[in-house]
């Protein structure tokens, strides 16, 4: 049996990796992936609590909801990281300071 | 300690170590093929937390889908940046990373504080529960009856969702036609 302050000071040192990441890196597609390293961390949250509500399962689900919804926004941020490297040959987020063409 | 912990720590120590890699290592490709085995051992955390389904989306969903996209973009748009990367390390010194770093150990500071505080252990509703998820249950069968029952409407408006994000990622990333 696994207290759940473990499980929930793993997720805050994932958390607090990804907002590092977030924070300091100056590529798009690292910060990407310190927004996934994020959400992996709720989602370590929802389900560590979702053990003790058999009934409605409201952990699991809204974990599962929150994958889905992590998996549709890395398609569309990839999208628009692909258009603007054909458009500024550069993902720097820092470079890319100009909203005009 | 039983074999249960020694595993759960396991799979722990291997989420937080190869983020920690993935986040420092200065070459991009591998930090990106490190990703892969912080997600294959958070979903080892999530079967410890007896939700097998959700392990198993984990693995379809992100290490399927997701770090394959990830690779393919990152193939993709990268060319500059793996050259650019060594007159940059000598001309910042380092020095940008420290307010991030400063701030999200700011952060885990407050976030360890709560959860010893908060002492989720003790709360009442998880003290008292007489509905814990039992190791031999059935968790596909009652994730199933409430997607279709109590949380039918967030599955339906989550899957219009998904279906409207996918179709605006291939507009956006479709090449465009000169006229």
């Amino acid at each position: 049996m696994i207290p759940l302050a473990h499980f929930m000071l793993i997720s805050a040192a994932l958390f607090c990796i990804g907002l590092y990441a977030v924070l300091s890196k100056r590529n798009a597609i690292m910060m990407l992936i310190g927004i996934e390293f994020m959400l992996n961390a709720a989602i370590l949250n929802f389900v560590a609590f979702g053990k003790y509500d058999k009934l409605h399962m409201g952990g699991q689900l809204f974990a599962l909801f929150a994958i889905v919804l992590a998996a549709a926004a890395v398609a569309v941020s990839l999208a628009i990281i692909l258009n603007v490297y054909t458009f500024y040959k550069n993902i720097d987020p820092t470079v890319i300071d100009q909203l005009r063409d | 300690m039983n074999i249960e912990q020694i595993v759960f720590y396991f799979f722990a120590a291997s989420v937080l170590i190869s983020a920690f890699f993935v986040v420092f290592m200065k070459n991009m490709v591998r930090s990106i093929f490190l990703f892969f085995v912080t997600l294959f051992s958070m979903a080892g955390l999530f079967v410890f937390a007896l939700a097998d389904f959700i392990a198993v989306t984990q693995l379809i969903v992100y290490v399927g889908g997701m770090l394959v996209l990830m690779i393919f973009a990152f193939l993709l748009s990268s060319k500059t940046i793996l050259n650019k990367s060594e007159e940059k390390k000598s001309s910042l010194l380092g020095l940008h990373y420290i307010p991030g770093l400063f701030i999200s150990l700011l952060f885990f500071l407050i976030l360890f504080i709560t959860v010893y505080q908060a002492n989720p252990d003790q709360l009442s509703w998880v003290k008292n529960s007489e509905n814990i998820i039992q190791v031999n249950d059935n968790t596909i069968h009652y994730i199933g009856v409430n997607l279709m029952t109590r949380y039918l409407i967030p599955f339906e408006i989550i899957s219009v969702l998904l279906m409207m994000a996918l179709i605006g990622a291939s507009h956006l990333a479709r090449r465009e036609k000169k006229i």
